[in-house]
C-alpha cells in the first residue's frame, strides 16, 4: 500500500537534510465574496528533532498554515501555491490516499482542544489502537499490547483501565496525554501540535508540554508548534516564526528573535506578553488611589456547598475564604478549573445564597438581600464575562446592549439615556459609529469594551471580572488591561479579579487570594505572594508560568 | 431499579392519563349523539319512552363526573365498552383491527429507515458539493407532499397505468405495497433531513480531525467516527415520529381501503362512536408513550456518556 509513496531523503545528507520545508505557501479559503488568501508567501524550515515555533495571533494564518502541511484545510482552503516538502518530497499535489499513508506515520498530529478531539462513543483504547490498525501495525494481540505500552509511556496512571474507559470519564489534561501517545504511536518524524496546551490550566500545561519535550527527544521527533503564547513558545522553541495577517514578520533563532526583534510587531508582541512582560513599574501597593479609606468588599469564612444528584451529600465548592478589597484597590482570586474562584464570585455578586460565611459589599450584607433589595444591589456591583462573544445579545444593537441596564433602573428621559450611553462608550474608547451595529461586527476587543460599558453605565462601585481579557489575543488583552487602569483611576472603582492567569494577575492586581480545590492556600499583597509564596502549590503555580526560562536550548 | 427508570415510567403514565382525560372531555364536547344517530330511525319505529331506556342502559344520561369515574375504572379493569354502531365489545374492534395497522405501520417505518439512510449516505459519499446540495434538497420534497395525494398519485401510477399491482383483489403483500410507501415518504424526510445535518455537523469536530491525522480515509471517518455519533440524537426524533405514523395511517388506510385502525377511526369519526375512538386514542397514546420510554431507557446502551459511571475519575 506504501509501496509507491515511500518518503526517502533524496540526498545522503541526511543530517541537514529538513524534515520539513516549507516554501512560498500560499492558502486562501472561498468565502461569501469570492476567494481570499489568508497565507502569503510563507517560508521556513523544521529540522530533524527540532521544535519550530509559529507565533501569532487570532487570525494570523497560523493554524491554516500547519493544516495545510498536514493536508487537513477545511472543505473551502485552498492550497494556492508554494511547496511543502517532507524530508525532500513535495507533497502539495498529492491525492486524499498518498496523504493517508503518511499522516500517523510520518506526520501527526496534538490538537488544540483535548475534550473535543477525542470521539465520545468509543473508548479509549480502541481510539489509540485505530491509529496502529489504519497502518496496519500488528496482529490485534500486539496492538493491544501496543496500546498499553503507549499509555503508560505518556503517563496515564492504570493503563489497562484508561484503555477500556470512555474520554468523558478522564481528565483534561489526562486526554491530551491520550491523544500525545496517537501522535506519537508510529514514530512520525515531524508532530504538529496546534495550541496543544492552550485549552488546559497552567500547571497541567507545564507537565505536557515536558512531556511531549522529552518525547521529542527519545524519539528525535521534530516539532511545529503553534501557539499564540510567546510565552510558550519562548520557553519550548529553539526558532520562532512571527505571523501577523498571513505574513511572516520574523523569524530567527528563539534567543535572538527575543532578545534582539527586528520587526516592530514583535517588539510590541513582546513589549505585550504579560508572562514575559517586567514587573509593573509602579508597585500598585503605593499606588495613590487608595485614599479614601475602607473596604469595598469583605468576605469572613465563605462556605458554598452544592447538592449533588438530589442527595444528601453535598460537594463542598468553596471552603473558608475570607479576604477583604480596599476601596479603589484591585483584588485578584487565582485559582485552577475546579478551585472555587468563580463561585466565590457568584456569592459576593449576589448569585447564590453561601452555606456558610459572611460577605459585605460597599457596607451590605449580600447574604441577607431578597428579591428586590437583591435587584437594587445590581446598581452597586457588576459582572463582566469571560466570554465577549457570547455575552451580547447577538440580535440587539451596541446602543441597546448599554442602554438595557438603564432601563432596569432609573426612569431616565430617552434623550438623558441616549447621552449617557454615548458618554460611556466614548469612556471605553468606543467611536459612536458602533451604536448602531451589532456585536458580530466588533472585533474580540471592541466587545469587551461593550461589556465593559455595559457593567459601568449604572455607575456601579465594584466591578467583577471574571477571567474578562482571557479570551484576547495578547495585545488587545493589553489595550483592555490598560484602560481598566485607567477607568479605575479616574472613578476610583474597585475591582475583583478572577483568574488563572499568574502573569496578568501580577500586572493589574494590588492583593491576591490563591485557591486550590476550594481553598485559600495564599493570600496578601501580590508581590509578598510572589516573593515569598505561602504553600507548595503556589510556588508550583508560579513555576508553571511560561517565558520565565526564557532560552532554554539543548 | 434505579431512580431515574422509576421517574420516567411516572412520566409515561401522567402522559397517558393527560392523553385518556383530554381526550374525554373532547369526545362529551363534541356535538351530536351517536345513540340518536343509530336509533332516531324512523324504520326503527322507537317511541321517545324507548330511546331513554336505550340511553340510560349506555349510561348516557348521567353526570359527566361520574361518566369519566366510571371509564376510568373500567378501561383500568380492561374493560373498554361496546360500540354503539357496531354493537360488539371495542376490545374485540381494536384487536381485529390490529394486525393490517401493525404491519402497515412497522413496514412504513422501516421503509422510512432505509430512505432515509441511504440519502444521508449519498449526500455524506457523494464527492461532488452541486450533487450533494441536491440529495440535501430531497427531504424537502418529502416533507411537503400530501399522504392523500401521494397515495392517489400512486395507485394512478401503479395501478392503473402500469398495471403492476392488482387494485381489485390484491393479494395480502401486494395491498400492503402501495400504503406503505404512502406512508413512509414524508416519514423519511425529516429523519433524513436531521441525520444529514448531523453527519455535517459531526464531521467538523476536532475528534473527526484527529481520525483524519491518523491517516483514516473519508469513508473509514464516517463510518467509524460519523455513523454512530449522527444516529444518537436521531433516536429521540424517531420515536416522534411514531405518532406521525398512527396520524399517517388514518388517511393512508382511507386512501386504500384498508381495515385497520386508521379505518376504523374514520368510521367511528363518522358515526360519532365515542367509545371506539376513546379506545383508539388510549391505545395509541400508549403505543407512542411505550416507544418512547423505551427510546429513553435504550440511551444508555448506546451512549457511554449516559451510563452511571464507574471507576477512577481522577
Amino acid at each position: 500500500m506504501t509501496t509507491a509513496i515511500n518518503i526517502k531523503p533524496a540526498s545522503a545528507d541526511v543530517a541537514n537534510l529538513p524534515v520539513l520545508e516549507i516554501g512560498n505557501l500560499a492558502v486562501g479559503y472561498r468565502g461569501n465574496e469570492g476567494f481570499q488568501r489568508v497565507v502569503h508567501d510563507v517560508s521556513l524550515l523544521v529540522r530533524p528533532g527540532e521544535v519550530v515555533a509559529l507565533v501569532g495571533e487570532s487570525g494570523s494564518g497560523k493554524t491554516t498554515t500547519a493544516q495545510a502541511v498536514i493536508g487537513l484545510l477545511a472543505e473551502n482552503g485552498r492550497l494556492e501555491a508554494g511547496t511543502v516538502r517532507l524530508n525532500g518530497t513535495d507533497i502539495v499535489g498529492w491525492s486524499q490516499k498518498q496523504l493517508d499513508a503518511i499522516r500517523g506515520s510520518k506526520i501527526s498530529l496534538i490538537p488544540q482542544d483535548p475534550t473535543t478531539s477525542l470521539n465520545p462513543v468509543k473508548t479509549i483504547g480502541a481510539q489509540v489502537a485505530e491509529v496502529l490498525q489504519i497502518h496496519r501495525k500488528g496482529s490485534r494481540a500486539e496492538i493491544d499490547a501496543r496500546v498499553i505500552e503507549l499509555l503508560t509511556r505518556v503517563g496515564l496512571s492504570q493503563p489497562e483501565l484508561r484503555a477500556r474507559q470512555y474520554p468523558h470519564e478522564l481528565s483534561g489534561g489526562m486526554r491530551q496525554r491520550v491523544l500525545i501517545a496517537i501522535a506519537i504511536a508510529l514514530r512520525p518524524a515531524l508532530i504538529i501540535a496546534d495550541e496543544p496546551t492552550s485549552a488546559l490550566d497552567v500547571t497541567v500545561q507545564k507537565r505536557i508540554l515536558d512531556l511531549i519535550d522529552e518525547l521529542r527527544r527519545e524519539y528525535g521527533t521534530a516539532v511545529l508548534l503553534v501557539t499564540h503564547d510567546l510565552g510558550v513558545a519562548a520557553d519550548r522553541a529553539n526558532h520562532i516564526v512571527v505571523l501577523k495577517g498571513g505574513r511572516i514578520q520574523e523569524q530567527g533563532a528563539t534567543a535572538e528573535v527575543l532578545a534582539k526583534p527586528r520587526s516592530d510587531y514583535t517588539r510590541k508582541l513582546l513589549a505585550d506578553a504579560p508572562s514575559l512582560g517586567k514587573t509593573r513599574s509602579v508597585p500598585r501597593s503605593v499606588s495613590p488611589r487608595i485614599d479614601r479609606r475602607g473596604d469595598a468588599i469583605v468576605v469572613e469564612n465563605l462556605v458554598q456547598d452544592f447538592a449533588i444528584g438530589g442527595r444528601r451529600d453535598a460537594f463542598r465548592a468553596v471552603d473558608g475564604v475570607s479576604f477583604t478589597v480596599q476601596r479603589g484597590a484591585t483584588h485578584a482570586i487565582v485559582g485552577e478549573s475546579g478551585s472555587g474562584k468563580t463561585t466565590t464570585a457568584r456569592s459576593i455578586v449576589g448569585f447564590q445564597k453561601p452555606t456558610a460565611g459572611r460577605i459585605l459589599v460597599d457596607g451590605i450584607d449580600v447574604t441577607t438581600l431578597r428579591r428586590e433589595s437583591l435587584r437594587w444591589f445590581r446598581k452597586t456591583i457588576q459582572l463582566v464575562y469571560q466570554n465577549p462573544f457570547a455575552s451580547l445579545d447577538p440580535r440587539q444593537t451596541i446602543f441597546q446592549i448599554v442602554e438595557e441596564p438603564l432601563l432596569n433602573f432609573d426612569p431616565l428621559p430617552r434623550e438623558d439615556r441616549a447621552r449617557k450611553v454615548q458618554a460611556i462608550l466614548d469612556r471605553v474608547g468606543l467611536p459612536s459609529s458602533v451604536l448602531a451595529r451589532k456585536p458580530h461586527a466588533l472585533s474580540g476587543g471592541q466587545r469587551q469594551r461593550v461589556a465593559i460599558a455595559r457593567a459601568l453605565v449604572l455607575d456601579p462601585q465594584v466591578l467583577v471580572l471574571d477571567e474578562a481579557v482571557s479570551a484576547l489575543d495578547v495585545t488587545v488583552q493589553a489595550q483592555i488591561l490598560a484602560l481598566l487602569d485607567e477607568l479605575q483611576q479616574a472613578l476610583g472603582l474597585t475591582y475583583l479579579f478572577i483568574s488563572h492567569d499568574l502573569a496578568v494577575v501580577r500586572q493589574i492586581s494590588d492583593t491576591v487570594s490563591v485557591l486550590h480545590n476550594g481553598r485559600q492556600v495564599d493570600g496578601g499583597p501580590v508581590e509578598d505572594v510572589f516573593q515569598r509564596p505561602g504553600s507548595a502549590y503556589t510556588r508550583e503555580l508560579i513555576s508553571a508560568i511560561p517565558g520565565q526560562h526564557n532560552v532554554n536550548l539543548n | 431499579m434505579s431512580r431515574y427508570v422509576i421517574g420516567r415510567i411516572g412520566q409515561a403514565a401522567l402522559v397517558l392519563w393527560a392523553a385518556f382525560t383530554v381526550s374525554f372531555i373532547l369526545l362529551q364536547a363534541l356535538p351530536g349523539d351517536a345513540i340518536l344517530i343509530k336509533f332516531l330511525n324512523f324504520e326503527l319505529g322507537l317511541g321517545p319512552e324507548q330511546i331513554a331506556d336505550i340511553r340510560a342502559s349506555y349510561g348516557a344520561d348521567s353526570p359527566l363526573l361520574v361518566q369519566y369515574v366510571h371509564t376510568v375504572i373500567s378501561f383500568l379493569t380492561g374493560n373498554y365498552g361496546y360500540s354503539i354502531h357496531a354493537g360488539v365489545p371495542v376490545g374485540d374492534l381494536i384487536l381485529a383491527n390490529l394486525p393490517q395497522t401493525l404491519w402497515l405501520a412497522t413496514l412504513g417505518f422501516l421503509l422510512s429507515l432505509v430512505l432515509a439512510i441511504t440519502l444521508a449516505a449519498l449526500s455524506a459519499l457523494s464527492p461532488f458539493s452541486w450533487l450533494r446540495s441536491l440529495i440535501q434538497s430531497i427531504p424537502a420534497l418529502f416533507i411537503s407532499t400530501p399522504v392523500f395525494w401521494l397515495g392517489i398519485l400512486l395507485i394512478q401510477v401503479f395501478s392503473f397505468q402500469l398495471k403492476l399491482i392488482p387494485i381489485i383483489n390484491p393479494g395480502p403483500w401486494q395491498a400492503l405495497i402501495l400504503p406503505v410507501l404512502t406512508l413512509a415518504v414524508p416519514i423519511s424526510a425529516p429523519l433524513a433531513q436531521i441525520l444529514m445535518r448531523n453527519i455535517d455537523h459531526v464531521l467538523t469536530e476536532p475528534f473527526v480531525a484527529v481520525a483524519r491525522a491518523k491517516g483514516a480515509s473519508h469513508r473509514w471517518v464516517l463510518w467509524k467516527h460519523v455513523a454512530k455519533n449522527a444516529v444518537l440524537p436521531t433516536l429521540t426524533i424517531a420515536g416522534i415520529l411514531f405518532g406521525e405514523l398512527l396520524a399517517g395511517a388514518v388517511v393512508t388506510e382511507a386512501v386504500f381501503g384498508l381495515n385497520g385502525l386508521g379505518g376504523l377511526t374514520q368510521r367511528s369519526v363518522n358515526d360519532q362512536d365515542i367509545a371506539v375512538l376513546q379506545a383508539i386514542v388510549v391505545f395509541s397514546a400508549a403505543a407512542f408513550v411505550l416507544i418512547n420510554l423505551t427510546v429513553d431507557l435504550l440511551y444508555p446502551v448506546f451512549d457511554p456518556r449516559l451510563r452511571v459511571k464507574q471507576g477512577a475519575v481522577a
